[in-house]
């Protein structure tokens, strides 16, 4: 599966409060939370966010409390990916387990905000349109490759047949 | 081959002889914890997969206290779906107001050691300071593991803690956790279990080793784990519960690393918005003003730290321009520290005592801080926004350097009121 999009770029230590403010968890809805993505950073970031961007972290994205909320509202504003040095772990895994792909690449530094990247997931390779740029990642777990190809851990369930 | 603590219990529950580091493991759960904020989550997902009966109805909690008391009609939806779900599947440890989730785990043996425990919460880690694995996840993946009861993990690596010495009066588990976190920085331990050993594990009581257990997942820890000794063992045979293996770590363990503390020499830490390993001696922020003291939270909320600061108070008047919160971590302690008359002295020094849950901790009710303002707190964490305005200031402290700055109304050393 392939992702081409624009980037976000944000820097060390992104936690899940600034991504997505406690105080708005009692919502009822993702879409009316989703509103509120990276309120203390960025603001009204989900108008300025277009279907298929990308985010691109530096060390621990993340970090903090469990609320899947934080990776809810990053898909549901049209993040595809979120590329970072390193991530916390509960959020990584609540991001795959959502669908939403979280990679772990060193491109940090040479990568710009609002350049475009292709994200070749079979072949694990980033590259940064319009210049020779290129960058390698890790493969998933195979059953973790599984449950980001059926969407998320809902989907990956409903379709082994447990 | 020799394992670490956190190796021993996950190869135990996945019925292995050994498993090392890296290595991905499908485990038995022993019991798992959500919470009203949650718990409606996680039934939605349950259903979604297409799950009818949970796995175990004796292996599941479902504790309310983010958002107790309810102040709108919304909440209650939150507390009436999981009541509903509950019924109707037979959980009966269901704890409406007994207080914090993390300190329920242990308090009711829920947790015991050598476990593993996962719960909806990223301070499931707490009693790691009983020697379980225990472990924070989302609400999707808890709704898989209601369904199946098991979850994969990956077997992490563990950074081994040496603490030797004795605290010195004033000083106490929250400084030396706050200290290793500035140390190793809020990444520190990503993906990696903690192991805190030497003299003065030890000696400090178990509540202070929740403690500890607790903030090991400010530096990213899986895990904050410490091998249980007699003092554990006699919590749990307290509540009738023995059957349960006194896992120890290998001597010959291979660790990550292995770092050395001694703890005599540790000074009170505080830790300074905007992140948690922004750690440095109190004397530091010395003298600047606070409006606000908050004494709870899984961290700090437990009968010793309430009586600390009781001690601290007691004949003494708050500062005028101090809001002192007080906010015991559950029911138990509540009644503990009426009996104990750390209650009064506190209220007749002008705090106030709010209902066992989480309160100001998750930034969701009672008592946020407005922008501008500094509160001195005894809980984990002091993110942007996280307890009110973005421009709130949140200084995290031991229980005894919240007591002594809300009577001087700035940041104080409580060295110098022993």
């Amino acid at each position: 599966m392939d992702y081409k999009g624009r980037v976000w770029k944000f820097g060390d230590n992104i936690d899940t409060d600034v991504i997505f403010p406690s105080q708005y968890m009692l919502l009822p809805t993702i879409e009316e939370m989703k509103v509120h993505t990276f309120e203390p950073l960025v603001a009204n970031f989900h108008e300025k966010v277009r279907p298929g961007d990308m985010i691109l972290g530096g060390e621990n994205f993340g970090g903090g409390s469990s609320r899947e909320q934080a990776p809810s509202v990053l898909k549901a504003v049209g993040i595809t990916c979120i590329i970072a040095k390193s991530f916390a772990r509960i959020f990584y895994r609540n991001a795959i387990n959502i669908g939403l792909l979280a990679i772990v690449c060193n491109c940090y530094d040479e990568v710009h905000e609002g350049d475009v990247l292709s994200v070749d997931l079979a072949w694990q390779i980033i590259e940064v349109e319009g210049s020779e740029l290129r960058f390698g990642f890790k493969s998933f777990p195979p059953h973790v490759t599984q449950m980001v190809a059926a969407g998320g851990l809902i989907e990956y369930i409903n379709g082994s047949g447990r | 081959m020799a394992m670490t603590l956190a190796e021993k219990i996950l190869a135990r529950k996945a019925l292995k002889k050994e498993v090392a580091p890296g290595e991905l493991v499908t485990v038995a759960v022993d019991h798992t914890m959500t919470y009203d904020l949650f718990c409606p989550s996680v039934v939605e997902a349950f259903k979604e997969m297409g799950f009818k009966q949970v796995w175990n109805p004796n292996k599941i909690a479902i504790i309310f206290d983010h958002l107790v008391p309810a102040k709108n009609a919304k909440e209650v939806e939150h507390f009436k779906v999981s009541l509903a779900f509950a019924r109707a599947q037979g959980i009966t440890k269901v704890h409406q107001h007994d207080g914090i989730c993390h300190q329920l785990l242990f308090e009711k043996g829920y947790s015991r050691p050598g476990d593993v425990i996962l719960g909806t919460d990223s301070h499931t880690v707490t009693t790691g300071g009983v020697g379980a694995f225990a472990t924070g996840i989302g609400y999707t993946e808890m709704a898989s593991i209601w369904g199946t009861g098991e979850i994969w993990l990956k077997v992490p690596e563990t950074l081994r803690f040496e603490i030797e010495g004795e605290l010195a009066p004033g000083v106490s588990a929250k400084d030396l956790i706050l200290k290793i976190i500035g140390d190793i920085g809020h990444a520190g331990a990503t993906y990696k279990a903690m192991e805190f050993g030497g003299t003065l594990i030890g000696r400090l009581s178990v509540a202070q080793r929740l403690t500890i257990a607790n903030m090991s997942v400010e530096a990213g820890a899986k895990a904050g784990l410490m091998a249980p000794d007699e003092k554990v063992l006699e919590h749990y045979r307290e509540l009738g519960i023995t059957d349960f293996p006194m896992l120890r770590p290998d001597p010959d363990a291979a660790y990550r690393s292995v770092s050395r503390y001694d703890a005599s020499k540790l000074v009170p830490m505080v830790s300074c918005s905007p992140a948690v390993d922004n750690v440095m001696p109190l004397f530091e922020v010395a003298g600047e003003e606070v409006r606000k003291a908050f004494l709870g939270s899984c961290t700090n909320g437990r009968l010793e730290d309430i009586e600390m600061a009781a001690s601290l108070v007691r004949g003494k008047k708050i500062h005028p321009k101090v809001e002192m919160i007080v906010t015991p971590a559950s029911r138990t302690i509540y009644q503990q520290a009426i009996q104990s008359g750390a209650v009064a002295a506190l209220v007749e020094a002008g705090a106030y005592v709010t209902v066992p849950a989480c309160g100001l901790c998750s930034g969701i009710n009672g008592g946020v801080v407005a922008d501008g303002d500094t509160i001195i707190s005894s809980n984990n964490r002091n993110f942007l926004g996280r307890m009110g305005g973005p421009t709130a200031r949140v200084i995290l402290a031991s229980p005894a350097s919240v007591a002594v700055s809300a009577l001087a109304g700035k940041v104080v050393d409580p060295r110098e009121y022993l």
